[in-house]
């Protein structure tokens, strides 16, 4: 069986998941991450290779693809900047961090900018109730914050791709001494 | 200020504490596990934890060796625990916190659920946002793998165990357990109809168990300890402690661990330090955004399960959010239907069609344009969607709008007349979807 864009590696990464469960559809969610990872968003020909590499319809994979927020149906840019709007967020400075990002990046929500570094998006409560505002890029969270720390936070990500912002094992209130 | 005895957050207060296996190990860590597998059969436990009254963190409250003893008893076929990560409450960050300081308190509570039910089998669900705590969780699956705590024939006593975690991939609905089975059976997240309940046909049609990550933290002291001296903490129906989490507009936010029972005074003012700016405070929402909304006059009320029932509101997850006289009511109702709008799955008629409506109504008070029947029309509209909906995220969506027209029907009632928001003149709706 000839893949249409998934990798071998992307394969093998897929196939290895399937001892952990009884079933392969069960395989659906992490295949269509690989995926993603691998090729940036989740595009139709990607699910029709997860769906001949877990035995289902193409319909099956899609209508995965297409419920949960964290697949990218269409291509984005190298940072997701996902901006939590929820209540507590909301309540400490929301939205005027969204104001800032989009000034700062030159972009409306759900847009990308033009040399297709950051994707601004606002989601939902991402569980950092206590520590907002706060957004979360690619794979990790950035809490607390201000105009001043975002500066910087795109500062890192420009010039080395990940910054020393970023939150690491949580602790809030934050142990002292 | 009391000072209570921390059990969950007891091991990552301490400074330099990491959450690896040696640590835990070195405090005592995966002792009750090797306890119950060699010296108390399962039955025993499910009695102890019955006799802890223990009860589901995650929202619902429901005691959980009771719930484990819904399983049937000589079931043939395979039997399913799942613990449930996917922490999406609005309000709620406990279970990040416990999964990331301190994972193997979980994954033995994990070891002593299975063995209660008889399971070889467990599944953790994360929402797929945490991937530091995915790292993490995997990181302290290996080390137990490799110290031969999960695995083939645990301790010698020919028990075998296999723990995956399994990533969601951003859904609030999959924290509704049936929702989070279908998760993991690599579906769309939507809620089953119920009965048959999961202990019954749950993931894979087979007997199945899903506790929260804090409830299954709690296991390994309770054994330890015994049923009676966890049972002594907090109030007889709620016992032991809670980590609750309290946001918004405190002094000091964050996840404190408490004995059940103590007052939402207390927690807000003593513990998290009062009102930021010394304003005054207008309203709480006591157990995350599922949770109707208290005002001042609740504040002695007793943080458990009963007494918050009692005055109107629940417990549930434990996320205490709180708003000062700054806020206004209606944006605050409007900004956690957005939230229940997005997450709605679509599966039933009222809630899906109703969350729209309702948002729709809500935008045009805030903005403005509300009409004098608008408020009668949300309450009508919350009475079509409660209790007329498969999951119990019907009921979740109406308590802050049926809460708020309660306690503050005359802020509404202000909007509309004025005919502009009186706390937000120029103010625009953060229109997120």
């Amino acid at each position: 069986m000839k893949l249409k864009v998934l990798s071998e590696a992307a394969r093998e990464k897929i196939e290895a998941q399937f001892p952990k469960y009884p079933d392969k559809r069960s395989v659906c969610l992490a295949a269509l991450r690989i995926a993603q990872e691998e090729l940036g968003h989740v595009s139709e020909p990607a699910m029709i290779d997860i769906a001949e590499l877990l035995e289902l319809t193409p319909v099956q994979v899609y209508e995965v693809a297409t419920f949960y927020t964290l697949y990218n149906l269409k291509p984005i840019g190298k940072f997701l900047i996902q901006v939590c709007k929820t209540l507590s967020c909301a309540l400490v400075g929301a939205e005027s961090v969204i104001s800032h990002l989009e000034n700062t990046l030159g972009i409306a929500i759900g847009e990308t900018t033009k040399d297709g570094l950051f994707t601004l998006k606002v989601v939902e409560c991402l569980a950092a109730c206590g520590s907002g505002p706060m957004m979360q890029i690619n794979d990790r969270y950035y809490e607390q914050l201000t105009p001043e720390k975002i500066e910087t936070i795109l500062g890192d990500l420009k010039r080395e791709g990940q910054s020393k912002l970023a939150t690491g094992p949580f602790m809030l209130p934050v142990l002292q001494g | 200020m009391a000072k209570y005895e921390p059990i969950l957050l007891k091991n990552m207060l301490q400074p330099g504490y990491r959450g690896l296996l040696e640590e835990y190990r070195a405090v005592g860590g995966y002792t009750a596990f090797e306890k119950v597998l060699k010296e108390i059969s399962p039955a025993e436990v499910i009695e102890i934890v019955k006799k802890s009254g223990l009860r589901g963190r995650g929202g619902a409250g429901f005691p959980t060796g009771l719930k484990w003893s819904f399983i049937p008893k000589d079931y043939p076929g395979p039997r399913y625990l799942c613990c449930n990560a996917d922490e999406s409450e609005p309000g709620t960050f406990k279970d990040r916190q416990l999964i990331e300081r301190d994972p193997h308190q979980m994954l033995e509570g994990i070891g002593i659920a299975c063995h209660a039910i008889g399971s070889h089998q467990a599944y953790i669900y994360i929402r797929g946002e945490f991937d530091l705590g995915a790292e993490i969780i995997q990181r302290a699956l290996n080390e137990a793998y490799a110290a031969k705590y999960f695995g083939k024939n645990i301790f010698g006593t020919g028990f075998d165990l296999e723990v995956v975690l399994h990533r969601g991939a951003g859904a609030y609905i999959c924290g509704e357990e049936t929702a989070l089975l279908e998760s993991i059976e690599g579906k769309r997240g939507k809620p089953r109809t119920k009965p048959p309940f999961p202990a019954i046909h749950g993931l894979y049609q087979e007997p199945t168990v899903v506790n929260n990550v804090e409830t299954l933290a709690n296991l390994p002291y309770i054994i330890n300890r015994g049923a009676d001296w966890y049972a002594a903490i907090g109030t007889p129906k709620s016992t032991g402690t809670r980590v609750f989490c309290v946001g918004g507009h405190v002094k000091r936010p964050g996840n404190y661990e408490v004995p059940m029972g103590i007052s939402l005074r207390e927690m807000i003012y003593d513990i998290a330090g009062g009102i930021r700016g010394d304003k005054q405070l207008k309203a709480v929402i006591p157990g995350g955004a599922s949770a109707p909304f208290l005002k001042p006059e609740h504040l002695d009320t007793p943080m458990d399960f009963e007494a918050i029932k009692e005055v109107g509101s629940m417990l549930g997850s434990g996320g205490v959010t709180v708003m000062d006289e700054s806020v206004c009511i209606v944006w605050a109702a409007t900004n956690l239907m957005e939230f229940f709008h997005h997450e709605s799955c679509g599966k039933c008629t009222p809630c899906r069609e109703g969350s729209a409506w309702i948002l729709q109504i809500l935008r045009r008070i805030e903005g403005g344009l509300g009409r004098p029947e608008d408020i009668d029309q949300l309450i009508m509209l919350c009475g079509r969607i409660e209790g007329k909906t498969v999951c119990a995220f019907g009921e979740a969506e109406v308590g802050p709008i049926l809460s708020t027209i309660k306690h503050f029907r005359e802020e509404y009632e202000q909007h509309i007349r004025e005919k502009h928001c009186p706390f937000r003149p120029n103010a625009k709706l953060v229109m997120a979807h």
